[in-house]
């Protein structure tokens, strides 16, 4: 993001703050906030049956006709070049089809790179892939292998020889900080930010914190692997994908490979998981690549090694957050700057200072993000990207500073609660944390905690409670079109290309959609997964339900406005304007005179017609720009250390959360919980290895890299206001990375409530409580 | 020596490399075992041999030859599925599989009096139902996703109310 376009979003933003509510596309609240009859309902999920009885279509299973299967081999060196490469005795193995290295593989160029906006591109590293002989971290994939069954592939891929020559690398990230790069930007928002002179408000503080939090490199680790499977005839692509960006990877693939959007297709009905994770990395390009050289479908699925050493994942980060307050706990100082790793072939900026801007009031602030440069697989946004590690250094410094002040962090926060955006005062579209807290507290029983640490103890076992606030930004995205298709028989099919990794997009849009069309829940199928459906963005930011909701809400404003005009004149509603009648009881309804009402069925029948179909996509989201949106969380811990080992059991874990309508108290409930569990999961035991002599990654696997087991995770409580945004779709704002900012932070200081150690470097493993 | 799969003996491949799990997945379509790692850390590819759960990526299928095999297809339909899609102990469901396979065979190996880790009484005849023993031995089952309350409570309502 240029400077330019930083001046361009705050003069947008400030002529915006000028215009009245109604002049915008997203002015008055959505009026079916107000008549929600499925929305808000534990609908179990529609999918749910499906994948129970592992009948849901995951990317892998699929079998082409001639299907062949791909082995990658990744570089076992750092930096350098290939100097020998001899395929020969693999090429000779049974079953070998092919071997695909930068001798043969075609001349690309470079994908292009994802942004939030863009439907034309889904990269995350703007390196070569397998056009030279050059190695430029560890790991990258310097071979294919392509047989007629896996086995054969994996075993002559054991046949390559390659040698390398090693250059130095770049791999110490106390070492690279020297050179470390300043952004202008960090994602949309001006990176430096300085109110007043922060550093000497903080000298002069009646009270003052200033430490430093580290938190390590993490890995998405969805369940499923990666995998792509590939085929080509004559000009036209097929290729089914795990990717929770179907059509910018479409639209890449495309323009890679020199041949018409039209012609690629992907389809990717089911992801077994993406937090952030599932984007467009070098396998999808090498499977096609391949695939055009075999002659043949190919299947690619990862090893998980290969997941660890070609995706990227959270950046490591440095941060220091020093905070000064007066007498009574007021903020006369937020300072919070730090280092991230960033190679500059990746654009994941790890945002984690977004959500200090409006968190808390404050007289001053100093903010300001480093990028170190380290050759290494691209980092990439992992669910809460940013917020996630920020929410651990901030939430820590004000339960540090609260200690100091002997005063509760509970009541320390509150007193420093915003009532406007606190650096642009904006106005908030809906915030209510004061109350996110306060009905936290008192259903957890916050009461019951000991200011004094150290005091509770149970044999071997100190006990602990903490708490931590958790932020996430509003988004929604342009491009969501939705294509809704209404049937004489009262049915209706929503359809899009949008993505199903376990959000439960399906069963949310149906109960939406059973509500903004006035129809049964069980008269609506929703259709995902496929780039041959009506374009929409990538899943990401949270951000899919309400883009989804704002598309399907436009179509129906179309169908409406279509169904008005084949009414004709003997309908009930003839002569009703579009503004006049509303969606409702499976027809067209007066909204004066409840009684002139049109049904679907009478409408189509009249009109000789079996279906109508619109497309539409949702309006431009100048919501975002206009208010400042944020979700909140109040997250509360309480935790056992033992004395003796330095085991951490965290015996409760519960989340209050004020973000908007919860449209499936079921489903988001799950999507909050699954938050917080790899927030927990960051709090104690996540932490990819990294070997700064080498540059390799050194737990590639799920047996050393801990993710949450059922024995980690306790009974999880979670808690909403339930107030509507009136400037979102449906009143509603994404939720599905709010669960995890804030609960490694609610950890740490129930693990220095319980120890009295403050432990600001994660994961809190038993080495750091002896 | 065949393999029995759900009820259907099968020869075991030629190729000796196969892996009971790609045995099922690749050659005979049984897609609903998933694989997570291929390395027998994240329980995704869990299938029942004799009744009792075992990770079929580190089977061979070979050692499967005169035994039977029950997928999550072979116990379909059975109240685990029901119970799970009730109480969410799913998300993007790729994990599901596994978890109810070994949920099945975890059930009846607390019925058999089988003590864990977290048993109080390790000489006691029965081992009760609790939340912490279905935590602990589901414990070889990740879920990334994050349904691990929902699997628990679908499990305690299927043990507890014996519907299996
Ligand atoms: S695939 Fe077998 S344990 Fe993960
Ligand atoms: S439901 Fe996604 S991994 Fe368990």
């Amino acid at each position: 993001m240029s400077r330019v376009q930083n001046a361009a979003i705050s003069s947008v933003r400030t002529v915006l703050g000028w215009v009245p509510d109604r002049w915008l596309p997203s002015g008055s609240p959505d009026p079916l906030i107000a008549r929600q009859q499925e929305i808000g309902r534990p609908t179990s999920r529609v999918d749910g049956p499906l994948k129970a009885s592992g009948r849901a279509p995951f990317v892998t299973e699929t079998v082409l006709a001639g299907q062949t299967y791909a082995t990658l081999i990744h570089s076992t060196i750092t930096r350098g070049r290939i100097l020998r490469l001899d395929s020969t005795a693999a090429e000779a193995a049974p079953g070998v089809l092919l071997v695909m290295t930068y001798r043969n593989m075609p001349r690309l160029g470079i994908v292009p790179m994802a942004s939030l906006t863009n439907l034309g591109a889904a990269g995350n590293s703007a390196l070569p892939i397998m056009q030279d002989p050059e190695v430029r971290y560890n790991g990258q994939v310097v071979a294919a292998v392509v047989a007629e069954t896996q086995e054969q592939a994996d075993h002559a891929a054991t046949l390559v020889e390659i040698d390398y020559a090693q250059e130095p690398a770049a791999t110490r990230f106390e070492d690279a900080k020297a050179g470390a790069r300043t952004l202008t930007s960090i994602l949309i928002e001006r990176n430096h930010v300085s109110v007043g002179d922060a550093e000497r408000e903080l000298r002069s503080a009646v009270h003052a914190v200033d430490n430093v939090y580290r938190t390590p490199r993490h890995n998405h680790n969805a369940i499923e692997l990666h995998g792509v499977v590939a085929a080509w005839d004559g000009d036209a692509l097929l290729v089914h994908d795990s990717t929770q960006a179907i059509v910018p990877t479409a639209n890449a693939l495309a323009s890679l490979f020199g041949v018409a959007k039209e012609k690629v297709r992907v389809i990717s009905p089911y992801v077994g998981g993406g937090f952030g994770g599932k984007m467009m990395w070098d396998h999808q390009v090498v499977t096609v690549a391949a695939a055009r050289l075999a002659g043949r479908p190919v299947r690619l699925r990862l090893t998980r090694e290969g997941v660890y050493r070609i995706i990227g994942g959270r950046s490591p980060a440095e941060q220091r957050v020093a905070i000064g307050a007066d007498a009574d706990g007021r903020f006369a100082a937020m300072i919070h700057t730090g280092y991230s790793v960033m190679p500059p072939y990746g654009r994941f900026p790890e945002q984690y200072t977004l959500g200090t801007r409006a968190a808390y009031r404050s007289k001053s602030f100093e903010i300001i993000q480093r990028h170190v440069d380290l050759d290494i697989v691209p980092n990439t946004f992992m669910r809460t990207p940013g917020e996630t590690i920020g929410a651990f250094a901030v939430e820590s410094a004000v339960d540090e500073l609260a200690h100091v002040m002997d005063l509760d962090p509970v009541e320390l926060r509150l007193r420093n609660l915003p009532d406007r955006h606190p650096l642009s005062g904006q106005p908030f579209s809906q915030h209510a944390v004061h109350q996110a807290w306060t009905d936290g507290a008192e259903r957890f029983g916050w009461s019951r905690r000991q200011a004094k640490p150290g005091t509770v103890r149970d044999g071997e076992w100190l006990t602990g409670l903490g708490c931590g606030a958790g932020s996430f930004p509003y988004a929604r995205m342009p491009g969501a079109n939705v294509r809704l298709t209404l049937r004489r028989d009262g049915s209706a099919e929503v359809s899009t290309a949008a993505h199903e990794m376990g959000m439960g997009t399906a069963t949310v849009q149906a109960q939406h959609a059973a509500d903004r069309l006035g129809l049964p829940l069980e008269q609506i199928t929703v259709t995902l997964g496929d780039s041959a459906l009506v374009a929409a963005p990538i899943a990401g930011g949270s951000s899919q339900t309400v883009s989804l909701v704002a598309g399907l809400s436009a179509a129906a404003d179309d169908l409406r406005d279509e169904l008005l005009r084949l009414a004709g004149p003997d309908s009930p509603i003839a002569g009703l304007k579009a503004a006049e009648v509303r969606l409702a009881d499976g027809g067209l309804v007066s909204v004066a005179d409840p009684a002139r009402h049109d049904g679907y069925r009478e409408i189509l029948a009249r009109a000789g017609r079996d279906e109508v179909t619109v497309t539409a996509a949702g309006s431009p989201p100048l919501e975002m720009l206009k208010y400042s949106m944020h979700s909140s969380s109040a997250i509360f811990c309480e935790l056992r250390v033992s004395a003796v080992t330095g085991e951490v059991r965290v015996d409760r874990l519960l989340g209050s959360f004020d973000c908007g309508t919860i449209l499936n108290p079921k489903t988001a409930a799950g999507q909050l919980r699954g938050g917080m569990i790899m927030g927990l999961g960051s709090a104690l035991t996540e932490e990819t290895l990294f070997d700064e002599r080498t540059g390799r990654i050194m737990n590639p696997s799920l047996a050393d890299y801990h993710i949450p087991a059922h024995l980690d995770v306790p009974p999880i409580e979670v808690m909403w206001t339930g107030i509507p945004d009136p400037r979102t779709p449906m009143g509603a704002r994404g939720i599905g990375e709010l669960g995890t900012p804030g609960v490694a932070a609610a950890i740490a200081n129930a693990v220095f409530n319980a120890t009295g150690k403050r432990v600001r470097e994660l994961p809190i493993t038993l080495d750091k409580l002896l | 020596m065949d393999i029995t799969v759900n009820g259907t003996a099968v020869a075991p491949p030629d190729d000796a490399r196969v892996s009971l799990l790609d045995m099922l997945r690749d050659h005979l379509h049984l897609t609903g075992t998933k694989v997570g790692c291929n390395q027998g850390a994240c329980g995704a590819c869990t299938v029942l041999i004799d009744g009792r759960r075992v990770l079929s990526c580190l089977t061979l299928a070979a050692q499967a030859a005169g035994r039977e095999v029950t997928t999550i297809e072979g116990l379909d339909p059975h109240p685990l599925q029901a119970a799970f899609v009730e109480r969410d102990g799913l998300q993007c469901g790729y994990c599901t599989p596994g978890q109810i396979c070994a949920a099945a065979a975890m059930i009846d190996e607390v019925r058999a009096g089988v003590p864990s880790y977290v048993t109080a009484d390790l000489s006691a005849e029965s081992v009760p139902f609790s939340r912490d023993e279905v935590r602990e031995r589901m414990s070889g089952n990740l879920c990334r996703c994050g349904a691990h309350n929902g699997i628990v409570d679908a499990i305690l309502e299927v043990a507890d109310g014996s519907t299996v």
